[in-house]
């Protein structure tokens, strides 16, 4: 007898769609997803904006005179103005998330997202006073 | 060897974003819009100087920039490898983000170190 | 209310097409129709061809997901109604390979789901003789949620993270391990956190949230990732300053 017939199980061609680059633009909550990714950008950029004014303290008052006239130009304010929207968008969406991280359960029961909700936003608004007030001193 | 300390990085990312999401607002709209604009009077050099001479406020401000530049570079490498598909650099992009915020935070220590 | 409505549905016949098509039946408007009983009405007078996974018709098995208009549902909880005035767009999941029709081959969520190991993990079994295992309904409480899930598959074919890197682990497995990991019987948490803290498991994730949109369960598979990440990351600093105390 010659060797064993070999048999090829029929598999059928299987078709893989490649996933775009523009993966993010086809669907209103992944464009939302990456704009709130993005917000970290501008964070970077506060942080930046912050350590130049950091330097210019340090330098003495010509120079922080200076970075205050710097802050004043158009292209400064407008890039602060959008700052400031992204990195309010930050804030609310982090507040908002939190309490999917942190489930805190208070004898048995688990705190329902409002209250961790709540008591972020309180936070936020208790710390935001008290630094306005400090700033505002001088 | 980044993915070793993925834990850390990503508790540096809650740390940075909570940071951000608390102080950046306040911050940002009185040195960024209420000072220039003029809607509410700016601090004074003398009195921010002084202010940084507190060993408090030398933390604060340390925390204020370090940590959301943390928050930055793990969301942003994950932006760029994810969203841009750049997996062949994915190596490179992890250190340029986080050597940025390394980067920003020696430079604010030194600068909180230095100013007498 | 039409008497009938457009149903266009993604064709593959792999024998004679290298890519899906897609084609247009009319079928009757009933309103308490849903999107599973206009697939069954074309396969049974229209066009016995079509090729299409279903079971028990009432959102219990998981077998039906397919994009509908786009979003990941399950065909047998999708009211026709509710997409007046039509084409309604039937497609198979994304982000896994389509074998025919609207039928996709799940091989890789079925082994990612044995990786997790979603069982009762016990460092020694207790004997019989000592009775049985005794959970207060807080206890029951903190996992439930994560027990609902039918394993539909719609958070993988959600997660635009599953569909980049397909050797993601996945939503549905990682809210099955938690559903272990805190589940009181449960002595295994320490060797699926080591399979989950690899470079595919919870850390690729980047909280886009889809997965709990569709989950027609309600489990939440976004909110028990993140809570993974943050035991995954206490637990890493404790092994930090205490080598010996997390063994």
């Amino acid at each position: 007898m010659s060797a064993e017939p070999h048999y090829t199980l029929y598999h059928p061609r299987w078709y893989r769609r490649r996933v775009s680059v523009w993966w993010w633009l086809q669907n209103r909550s992944y464009t939302r997803f990456v704009l709130r990714e993005l917000t970290s950008v501008f964070v970077a950029f506060f942080a930046g904006l912050y350590l130049w004014q950091l330097h210019a303290i340090a330098q003495g008052p010509e120079a922080y005179g200076q970075f205050l006239v710097r802050l004043k130009t158009p292209f400064f304010l407008t890039v602060d103005a959008v700052a400031f929207f992204f990195v309010l968008f930050h804030a609310i969406t982090w507040f908002n998330l939190t309490p999917k991280a942190m489930v805190v359960r208070l004898r048995g029961k688990r705190v329902p997202d409002w209250v961790v909700v709540g008591s972020n936003y309180a936070a936020w608004l208790v710390v935001s006073g008290a630094v306005a007030l400090v700033l505002l001193r001088g | 060897m980044v993915e070793r300390i993925t834990p850390l990085l990503w508790l540096l990312f809650s740390a940075g974003g909570t940071v951000a999401a608390l102080l950046f607002p306040v911050h940002l709209f009185l040195t960024g819009l209420a000072f220039p604009l003029g809607w509410l009077e700016a601090p004074r050099q003398e009195f921010l100087h002084r202010l940084l001479t507190h060993p408090v406020t030398r933390l604060y401000v340390l925390v204020l920039i370090s940590l959301p530049l943390f928050h930055w570079a793990h969301r942003f490498r994950y932006t760029l490898y994810d969203g841009l598909q750049l997996k062949h650099l994915t190596t490179l992009i992890a250190v340029l983000c986080y050597g940025a915020a390394l980067g920003g935070t020696a430079m604010t220590a030194y600068l909180l170190w230095t100013i007498r | 209310m039409p008497s009938t409505v457009a149903l266009t549905v993604t064709r593959y016949r792999p024998e004679r097409e290298s890519e899906p098509t897609f084609q247009t039946y009319e079928i009757p408007f009933r309103k308490d129709w849903v999107v599973l009983d206009a697939l069954n009405h074309v396969k049974d007078r229209l066009d016995g061809s079509l090729s299409f996974r279903w079971s028990c018709r009432m959102g219990v098995c998981g077998s039906c997901g397919m994009k509908v208009n786009g979003t990941p549902k399950l065909t047998c909880a999708t009211f026709l109604s509710d997409y007046l005035p039509g084409p309604i767009r039937v497609e198979p999941l994304d982000y896994f390979p389509v074998v025919r029709d609207l039928v996709v081959d799940i091989t890789d969520f079925v082994r990612k789901l044995k990786q997790v190991k979603p069982w009762i993990l016990r460092k020694e079994e207790k004997p019989l003789g000592e009775g049985e295992y005794l959970q207060t309904p807080d206890q029951l409480d903190t996992y439930k949620q994560f027990s609902m899930c039918i394993n539909c598959m719609l958070c993988y074919s959600a997660c635009p993270i599953y569909g980049l890197e397909p050797g993601f682990i996945g939503p549905a497995a990682i809210a099955l391990a938690q559903r272990y990991n805190m589940d009181s019987r449960d002595q295994g948490a320490a060797e699926r956190l080591n399979i989950l803290s690899e470079h595919d498991g919870i850390w690729q994730c980047t909280f886009v949230g889809e997965c709990t949109k569709v989950c027609p369960k309600h489990v939440d598979p976004a909110g028990a990732i993140q809570q993974y990440k943050l035991s995954g990351a206490t637990h890493w600093i404790k092994s930090l300053l205490l080598p010996r105390g997390t063994r």
